[in-house]
């Protein structure tokens, strides 16, 4: 514990600037994998565990396919439609057998992927740390804000970050798509009823959140180490992100994931041991004051 | 209460034919590879065991089970190597201590429902495994408890002999799951599967369902605990993977595996898994892909316990004769 280190960082306008910026990076990129996780459990009401593995395909697609054509922005788009493209797969030929069974089959069939992929990972790119580097269009001076350092990707990455979630919310508000999909959360049948394929509106949704969480790798590859590992410590915080802003709220995820990202940045400071400790202490806290989440439902 | 029970009697002797077969296994098939299996075995049987009795009999999908198994090994571990008592003591240390801390995490876990609940355990188990990470100077941070756990001897009991340490475990596996049986089988194991079935009814008819579910999750905890205890002095040690959410992962599928809706299932499920993962970690590098590929068989194809399958078919098979008799 280094409170001293806190108190100096909160008083001083550099420290300041430096950690809230590296904080809504955290916690834009979280959003981006939970706003998927919790559209996903709004609207079919299963858990997907294996959205960390998602994000993680992401990232390294990305860091392939960045080697392969030096593009940074055609490594993104080949991260999310790749990981679209498995969702849809992974939706269709495995996830959907089981929405009938208990939440424990869905659960197991998620285990089996997190092992499967992780080891698929480690055969594929091997078993060490990888490290895609800096894009070259963003190795520049970084920008100084208040005598905080702030890198010109952190700027880029908090805005696309930003972009996305807006063109998010006029999908799901504006759009006959999001409307369905509203629909469907609420009342699948009677969606069922009026003629809707709910199958097809369940892959989409999958297959949006997949998508999602494979641009956030993506995004997030030039400054992650990327490792087998690194899906399953994603998904965790973005289930921490999602029971803190609600389970099935986009609004809720993105008020969880600042929380989180600034409880990360800030609590590296005053306790660089118990980070992930400070995270589920607060969850824990929040669930106990209102246990459906900040901006989730009652019942 | 107990002595009102017809199948007490049968529990106990099958307990004692089970008992007496696995310490004379030693001598009809001496092996140190099959005795090392199946003091894994006894400590993954508890810990499944117990973890059923919240999912099976009371409803309640806690993803943070692995929480006292971890636990268990640590406390009983830090007991021995610290403060230096006996093992009795240091195993009542584990069973107190893991009770408190099954009171804490279920007062505040049980007021959550279904997935929340879940998620609020698994957050509980996480917490635990990042203070184990964290805490290095007392628990070793990632390199575990290091240096042994010392074993004197008590009551002529000896465990750092392995016949000692096999009698042991093999007793306190069967001593444990006699006494949850005994728990599953009495008036206060039907209110928890009343719980499950019929929450609301269980209200009407004036039981304390808070109380019910919180005294299960003690219970629960202390014999995960209890199970990861036996580890910890199979392998000398604690280590974080004790207390990491595959640990309570694999606890789901063992009780899947072996199925839910038998007793001994949980347990057999320990049995198979352990199997399946000394099979795959001889046969290949690459645990995860192929444990991933079986459980995938499994939660698609067979979608039921192995005992499941056994139940179903004594099941027909009594329905058919019956049929036949009229």
């Amino acid at each position: 514990m280094n409170l001293a280190a806190l108190m100096d960082c909160l008083t001083s306008a550099s420290c300041l600037v430096t950690q809230t910026t590296s904080g809504l990076i955290i916690g834009m990129l979280l959003f981006l994998v939970a706003a998927g996780l919790t559209l996903i459990f709004g609207v079919l009401k299963v858990v997907n565990f294996t959205h960390g593995s998602f994000y993680m395909l992401g990232a390294y697609l990305a860091y392939t396919v960045n080697g392969l054509t030096d593009s940074y922005v055609l490594a993104v788009l080949a991260a999310a439609t790749g990981v679209g493209i498995f969702a849809l797969i992974f939706e269709r030929f495995f996830m959907s057998k089981v929405y009938g069974s208990n939440v424990l089959m869905q659960l197991l069939v998620c285990y089996a992927f997190i092992l499967i992929l992780d080891d698929a990972v480690k055969i594929i790119w091997g078993p060490e740390f990888k490290s895609m580097g800096m894009a070259t269009a963003f190795q520049k001076p970084p920008l100084f804000i208040a005598g905080g350092i702030v890198p010109v990707f952190y700027l880029f990455l908090i805005i696309v970050t930003l972009v996305i979630s807006a063109a998010l919310y006029l999908v799901i508000t504006r759009t006959r798509f999001g409307t369905v999909v509203r629909a469907a959360a609420v009342n699948p049948s009677m969606v069922s009823a009026l003629g809707i394929n709910t199958g097809l509106v369940y892959s989409g949704v999958f297959v949006l959140g997949g998508m999602l969480a494979g641009l956030a790798g993506g995004l997030a590859a030039p400054v992650r180490s990327l490792t087998a590992g690194m899906g399953f410590s994603i998904l965790i915080e973005s289930f921490i992100v999602t029971v803190i802003g609600g389970m099935g709220s986009i609004a809720g995820a993105l008020l969880g994931s600042v929380l989180i990202g600034l409880v990360r940045s800030f609590g590296s400071i005053g306790f660089p041991l118990f980070v992930e400790g400070l995270m589920f202490l607060l969850m824990a806290v929040i669930l106990i004051l209102k246990p459906s989440g900040l901006l989730g439902k009652e019942g | 209460m107990l002595s009102t029970r017809p199948n007490l009697a049968r529990d106990i002797s099958i307990a004692a034919v089970a008992l007496i077969v696995l310490l004379l296994l030693p001598y009809v098939w001496p092996s140190r590879m099959m005795n090392d299996l199946v003091i894994r075995v006894s400590a993954f049987a508890l810990f499944a065991t117990s973890l059923n009795l919240l999912v099976g009999y009371t409803g309640m999908v806690s993803f943070g089970h692995g929480m006292f198994f971890g636990f268990g090994a640590y406390a009983f571990g830090l007991s021995m190597q610290r403060l230096g008592v006996s093992i009795p003591t240091a195993i009542l240390i584990t069973i107190v201590s893991s009770a408190l801390l099954g009171l804490v995490v279920g007062a505040i876990s049980i007021r959550l429902k279904d997935i929340y609940f879940s998620f609020i355990t698994l957050a509980f188990q996480m917490l635990l495994y990042s203070t184990v990470i964290a805490w290095v100077p007392l628990t070793g941070g990632d390199q575990g408890l290091m240096g042994g756990i010392p074993r004197p001897p008590f009551l002529g009991i000896d465990l750092s002999i392995e016949s000692h340490r096999y009698a042991f475990a093999v007793t306190i596996m069967v001593v444990g799951l006699l006494i949850l049986r005994q728990i599953v089988e009495s008036p206060f194991g039907y209110t928890l599967r009343m719980i499950r079935d019929n929450t609301e009814r269980a209200t009407f008819l004036g039981i304390n369902v808070f109380r019910a579910k919180l005294t299960a999750f003690v219970i629960a905890g202390v014999f995960g605990s209890l199970g990861g205890m036996v580890m910890a002095l199979f392998v000398s040690g604690a280590y974080p993977e004790f207390v990491n959410w595959t640990m309570s992962g694999e606890g789901i599928f063992m009780i899947m595996l072996g199925g839910l809706s038998t007793f001994i299932g949980p347990a057999a499920g320990a049995l198979i898994l352990s199997l399946l993962n000394d099979v795959i970690t001889r046969g290949t590098e690459h645990h995860g892909l192929f444990l991933g590929a079986v459980i995938l068989l499994f939660a698609l194809g067979l979608r039921k316990g192995v005992t499941d399958f056994i139940a179903d078919w004594f099941r027909t098979r009594r329905e058919a004769s019956t049929r036949s008799g009229n």
